[in-house]
């Protein structure tokens, strides 16, 4: 098996420093919506210059690189235990390099190990295998901020009076939007999962935050929920960083499971305008970045 | 857009309102969650007895943070090796955390301004009244940009918090932030909250 430590740490750096290009697109459309001098165009404005700056001078979008969260997607003849070891040498030859933060913390003693490591779930690591011979690594970068405005429904909900059903979803997905104003660096984008358990529930929100923010939900009542959750979410009027504004939401994406009879969680992942997300993939020596 | 110079007068906190502007020059210390529990708990409150150089640092402290600001950052800093610190990124960090601290810290240090984002409550709201003090907001993000207006690092206290949660203090050169909350009682977040939970109402009533 070959030592990809190197394309591994390429691939931090380049998630950690350029934002992905639908995601700078859509802040660009954004720009436009908001009214010159207003608070939230300068917000969006100043949030471009950093996008560039970042990517000419190899340096930090945002200096919360987050929980590395690696989906791994592995042909029959790679070892998960040597991509493991891989994964984390590269991780903490990133925090050597200042790529990243050193952010895992010991939730006993408050102790930062100072390298990224720690336990068996920093870095987060999720493997796969799959048919082919094509291995692909997919890195996002999650910051506390955005994380931390996370939000996980039970329905029903009396409060928010939202059933077990598509309106339901709706309405609890509004609601955490509200809740988290500007504090996860709005404008945002969601990843929402119906269904599934508390754990598997918020692993898919993650995972389908991978899509491209101009793609089409396959299934045509979720791609309507989820271009109108935008536009609800718009009307919000919190705005780039909660300044007020017409850009809250940048984009919603939405996947399911299935779940228990007694159960039906709906799980809100909030990721942060700075949606640094990017894919690796190695067919034989042939190593691409996207 | 107005030009700031630290130490802040009183006056120049009173001209401040929502929605401002500002460019701040000077000394900025860094303090974020462990640092805000830190001081509250060893020298606000004294629930926990002063260790190590608590009472040093306290001390170095105390003129640093008078009649200037503190900022919400956990930066990535280059040269930890040969301690010639650079900030390499430098955004803010989510403020509402420190919002069961702030205000005591504000009052006890004198300390004119908070920098972060997402902005604060109604506690630290007061504190900004009775200081007198403001909210700045940074842009939540905009790390490589802002961290070229930290133009010099003087040094650390508290490294043991790790690199994030470390005070840093640091000299800045036209800092950009906006004024989100003044010291008359304007908040730019409780505005902006109280629309966004009606029209949700409004939203919430349709099918």
């Amino acid at each position: 098996m070959q030592d990809i430590t190197d394309n591994i740490l390429e691939l931090v750096r380049l998630t950690s420093t350029d934002l992905p290009p639908d995601v700078e697109a859509s802040i660009r459309r954004a720009v436009k919506q908001e009214a010159p001098g207003s608070a939230a165009r300068g917000a969006l404005e100043t949030i471009l210059k950093n996008v560039e700056l970042s990517r000419q001078n190899s340096t930090h979008i945002c200096q919360d690189t987050g929980t590395p969260i690696f989906y791994v997607n592995y042909p029959i003849s790679w070892s998960t235990r040597s991509l493991r070891q891989q994964i984390e040498a590269a991780v903490v030859q990133a925090t050597k390099k200042a790529y990243l933060r050193p952010n895992s913390v010991d939730s006993i003693s408050g102790k930062n190990s100072g390298n990224n490591l720690g336990g068996r779930h920093f870095p987060s690591i999720h493997f796969e295998e799959v048919e082919g011979d094509t291995l692909t690594i997919e890195l996002m970068l999650k910051g506390g901020g955005c994380e931390n405005v996370g939000a996980q429904y039970s329905l029903p909900s009396d409060a928010l009076n939202a059933g077990r059903d598509l309106a339901g979803v709706r309405k609890v997905v509004l609601d955490a939007v509200c809740q988290a104003q500007g504090q996860g660096c709005a404008p945002g984008i969601l990843g929402v999962a119906i269904g599934g358990d508390r754990g598997s529930s918020y692993y898919a929100s993650k995972e389908t935050l991978f899509r491209k923010l101009d793609d089409t939900n396959p299934d045509p009542q979720l791609d309507a929920l989820e271009k109108r959750l935008v536009e609800e979410g718009n009307q919000l009027g919190i705005g780039p960083m909660g300044f007020g504004g017409a850009t809250t939401l940048l984009g919603t994406k939405i996947t399911h499971l299935n779940r228990l009879p007694a159960s039906f969680f709906v799980s809100v992942s909030y990721m942060c305008w700075a949606y640094r997300r990017r894919k690796m993939t190695i067919t034989s020596d042939l190593v691409k970045y996207e | 857009m107005r030009t700031l110079n630290m130490p802040l007068s009183d006056d120049a906190i009173r001209d401040l309102k929502v929605g401002d502007p500002v460019l701040l020059n000077g000394i900025m210390v860094t303090g974020r969650d462990a640092a805000h529990k830190w001081m509250v708990d060893t020298f606000i409150k004294k629930t926990r007895q002063p260790q190590g150089d608590d009472l040093e640092v306290y001390e170095a402290l105390k003129p640093l943070l008078a009649g200037s600001v503190i900022y919400h950052c956990g930066p990535v800093v280059a040269g930890l090796d040969t301690k010639q610190y650079k900030f390499v990124a430098a955004g803010p960090t989510t403020s509402i955390r420190e919002e069961p601290y702030q205000g005591m810290v504000m009052k006890h240090f004198n300390i004119k301004g908070v920098i972060g984002k997402g902005g604060m409550g109604p506690r630290t709201l007061a504190a900004c009244q009775e200081v007198p003090g403001v909210y700045l907001h940074a842009i939540g993000g905009a790390a490589s940009l802002i961290a070229q207006s930290v133009t010099r690092v003087i040094g650390v206290y508290k490294l043991e918090f790790g690199v994030p949660e470390a005070m840093w203090v640091t000299e800045i050169k036209d800092f950009p932030v906006v004024v989100t909350m003044d010291s008359h009682g304007g908040s730019l977040h409780a505005t902006v909250e109280a629309h966004s939970r009606a029209v949700l109402q409004e939203l919430l009533a349709q099918p």
